[in-house]
């Protein structure tokens, strides 16, 4: 590129000249010679602007933009002496590289494209497919494309993709069967990619067609019928809508005070406990299951006496896992709807009753203790209570012998939060 | 009874921390001579460790814990699995590449120089092969981007899952890269094949066994996509796709294609494993969205957060974090304290390069009283980083991929961080 500024004046476009001018300009001196030739470039517009009477409005706006743009270059040229510019982009080429030879492309240009442009020749059936797949394929995918361990499923999940946890197999989700043969064919089998041959592919293919009950056992795949087939999420997927949906919506000057009334804490880390171990002094898997304050917008610190009573919500996946665990309390507890006394005391509303307070049910002397007391139930009560009832309530009646599984317990608590009185 | 039934838990806590105050406090104005100063301490009489000791140095001994980590249950082998980079216990920007987050599909594999080509094809005027000496006579640039993988944050779609800044939001590095813009490269294979560039696309390739592919629009690949060779300034390391990976700046990570040995020209989306079967996103209603490649604006505190507790008290208190967004640059950062009922404004530690982490700090006087603390970042387009329920409002709780929420740490009076989730 030229360092004559007279090759540069020419050129007023934008950013082409921005990067252009600070890739020309060395040093201060030579930045103030570029102000004055713009200086002059500005008067030069604008006289011109003022003799075209006729596009007097166009013209006016055009100078207003010119202007701008000269500031923004003036602004450049005397606060920087900025060398910094993108790589050069030039008319010719560099002519480096070498031409690739047709064998090189066939051997790398293999992915196949959804309407099988890239399909080499070949057939394979599925009872061919099925036994190259258990060879395999089947040590991780299992031997009906179920999946071993956490290695994907490939079959089925059929109407499962507006569940909770939707089921994502070539048969249920993929919307290409080309995505399937391509896979396989660079990437699988896993620790043996490339070494499946085209019939194999294709055979290993249709048995995950018949896996998925797309076709049946004498169906054979090629890639003469290979775009006949119609897959069952074909017309699931719509391009990238956050523009319209999302962006739109979202870019406004956000609230900074009284954004809320109250925050509570509604699910936590500590109670689902899947963290891996690390982090040098950290304390992470530590902390205490214990007090929620509520934050409130009119105090500035916090209410922690709405924790005592048990006031924060609690994650749904968390009050299922306590409905499974409560099932060995029920031979002698009951909770929710209708819940009375049986051998033990009923639970609803227990966090933040005082304890052994249920009408009707004789407790021991510990527990008429801690009700004279006033004593209320806790999270982090009932957690220690749970965990071993007789060390921590010595003359209980409760003959259990304990939770051992912290996260059993958190569960148990939720639950047993999640019912009213 | 034992101490959990005694009523006043609440005095037996406030008790511990004004006995953690009061040691602060004698610290800060010792009666004792500190051993420290007033003995001669070896390191200050005996030699230390030679030059050479180390040619390639590492970080000190004292430091060993900060390391990238597995959450093992994600995944089915390691072989095909993510770790995650420590930024909470980093500050700056910049990624060390020894502790910058891997993910490989299968496996990180040696590829030398030597044994490195490129191969460009498709719909270009003369497919092309470049060796790794080739590219470096070509002209390059500099440029810090992050690098952030589509499911960065996705296990906390459910709740609050995984305890540590780390393993919620360490999916992620920012790295000075050096490298040939790919619109150069595909200048010298020639497009004048492909027609109208509008509807076309370049198809990248990676020469690992899992020849990860993706497609990417050909606007974007003229616009600011490397081919780079070198990471903060040095090769890139094998776990980062030595010799040569793509940057793909603002997109997501599955598309910065590591060990690049193809880049074809063609008129549609290959439709690939890794753009459709996954890194597509499953909305309420079982429909997926498809090419949802950039990276939306997105903060988290990195301390004090779970692995970085509050250990010194009340007082002087920094909330650092990052913040960054695939639409451009960060131009504010909030910080709650009370998990968002009142935001203030951060400051950025120096204003941030496009499509790059930006590193903000709260300097605060911590009352010793419970803290929720939320980051929230806006970037240049105007967009405000998003609360958990905002985004579940527009794609129900299937998705996996881009969770760019506002994140809680639950901070206690000990000074214990928490991951949380607020209502």
């Amino acid at each position: 590129m030229s360092k004559s500024p007279n090759l540069l004046i020419p050129a007023i476009s934008g950013t082409v000249l921005i990067f252009g001018l600070a890739y020309g300009i060395s040093s201060r001196e030579y930045g103030a010679v570029t102000i004055e030739t713009l200086e002059s470039r500005v008067a030069q517009v604008e006289t011109q602007a003022a003799r075209s009477s006729a596009s007097a409005q166009e013209g006016a706006a055009e100078v207003a933009r010119l202007q701008s743009e000269l500031e923004n270059l003036l602004q450049t040229a005397t606060t920087r002496s900025n060398l910094t510019a993108p790589a050069p982009v030039i008319e010719d080429t560099y002519r480096l590289g070498r031409v690739a030879l047709a064998e090189e492309l066939a051997a790398w240009d293999v992915d196949v494209l959804p309407d099988g442009r890239g399909l080499p020749e070949g057939r394979g059936d599925v009872l061919t497919g099925e036994e190259v797949y258990v060879d395999k394929c089947a040590s991780c995918h299992g031997d009906f494309a179920e999946g071993v361990g956490n290695w994907p499923v490939l079959a089925g999940g059929f109407d499962t993709l507006a569940n909770e946890d939707p089921v994502k197999t070539v048969g249920s989700y993929w919307p290409h069967l080309s995505t399937a043969w391509d896979y396989i064919n660079r990437s699988m089998p896993f620790g043996e990619a490339g070494t499946l041959t085209p019939d194999e592919t294709y055979a290993i293919v249709a048995y995950l067609m018949y896996s998925n009950d797309m076709v049946d056992d004498d169906f054979e795949l090629s890639h003469e019928n290979f775009t006949e087939v119609e897959m069952y999420n074909s017309d699931g997927f719509v391009v990238d809508d956050r523009p319209e949906l999302e962006y739109a919506q979202w870019r406004t000057e956000p609230c900074m005070t009284n954004c809320k009334t109250t925050v509570e804490i509604t699910t936590r880390a500590a109670f689902v406990d899947v963290t891996p171990d690390g982090g040098g002094a950290s304390v992470m898997n530590d902390a205490a299951v214990g007090d929620s304050p509520v934050f409130a917008a009119s105090a500035d610190a916090t209410d922690d006496s709405a924790a005592d009573s048990g006031a924060s919500a609690v994650d749904p996946v968390l009050i299922a896992a306590g409905e499974g665990a409560f099932r060995q309390c029920k031979t002698c507890h009951e909770v929710g709807e209708g819940a009375s006394n049986r051998t033990g005391p009923a639970l609803n509303g227990m966090i933040g009753r005082t304890i052994g307070s249920v009408d009707g049910f004789r407790y021991s002397n510990v527990f008429q203790e801690a009700s004279a007391a006033g004593t209320l139930w806790t999270e982090e009560s009932m957690a220690a209570f749970l965990a071993d009832p007789r060390g921590t309530m010595a003359g209980t009646k409760m003959a259990f012998r304990g939770v051992s599984d912290e996260a059993d317990i958190a569960a148990l608590i939720a639950y047993i939060q999640s019912f009213d009185e | 009874m034992d101490e959990f039934f005694k009523p006043s838990r609440r005095s037996f806590l406030s008790g511990t921390a004004a006995i953690a105050a009061g040691s602060v406090a004698g610290a800060a104005s010792a009666q004792q001579a500190d051993p420290l100063i007033t003995q001669l301490q070896d390191w200050a009489s005996y030699a230390g460790a030679g030059v050479d000791e180390t040619p390639y140095g590492l970080p000190i001994r004292f430091e060993n814990d900060v390391i990238r980590r597995n959450v093992a249950w994600l995944t089915a082998s390691p072989i095909s699995s993510i770790n995650f980079t420590p930024i909470h216990a980093l500050d700056g920007t910049i990624t060390p590449q020894g502790c910058a987050f891997e993910r490989h599909h299968s496996g990180a594999i040696e590829l030398s120089k030597d044994d490195y080509r490129l191969m460009i094809n498709g719909l270009v005027d003369k497919p092309l092969v470049f060796s790794y000496s080739d590219l470096e006579r070509l002209p390059r640039e500099n440029h810090v981007y992050f690098c952030e993988c589509a499911a960065n944050t996705g296990m906390e779609w459910a709740g609050a899952q995984l305890n540590g800044a780390q393993f919620t939001h360490g999916m992620i590095h920012n790295m000075e890269y050096t490298g040939v813009p790919l619109r150069t490269l595909l200048r010298e294979a020639g497009l004048d094949a492909a027609g109208d560039l509008a509807d076309k696309w370049v198809f990248v390739e990676g020469a690992d066994a899992s020849s990860n592919g993706r497609s990417i629009p050909m606007e974007k690949a003229l616009d600011d996509v490397l081919v780079a060779f070198k990471a903060n300034g040095e090769a890139l390391r094998m776990e980062h796709g030595y010799p040569v990976r793509l940057v793909v700046p603002g997109w997501e990570g599955n598309m910065w294609v590591k060990w690049l040995r193809r880049i074809e020209v063609t008129d549609m989306a290959v439709g690939s494993r890794e753009e459709t079967s996954k890194y597509t996103d499953v909305y309420e209603d079982g429909v997926a969205r498809k090419w949802t490649w950039v990276m939306d604006a997105k903060s988290v505190i990195t301390s004090p957060s779970p692995q970085m507790p509050i250990t010194h008290g009340a007082g002087p208190l920094v909330i650092s974090g990052l913040a960054w967004s695939g639409h451009g640059q960060i131009t504010r950062v909030d910080v709650s304290k009370d998990g968002g009922i009142t935001w203030e404004t951060a400051r950025l530690g120096k204003q941030g390069d496009t499509k790059a982490l930006t590193r903000f700090y709260l300097d605060t006087d911590w009352t010793g009283d419970p803290m929720l603390l939320q980051s929230r970042a806006i970037d240049e387009t105007g967009y405000v980083q998003p609360t958990k329920d905002q985004l579940r409002e527009v794609r129900g709780e299937n998705a996996v991929y881009h969770n760019n929420c506002i994140q809680t740490w639950f901070v206690n009076e000990e000074g214990i961080a928490e991951n949380v989730e607020v209502s």
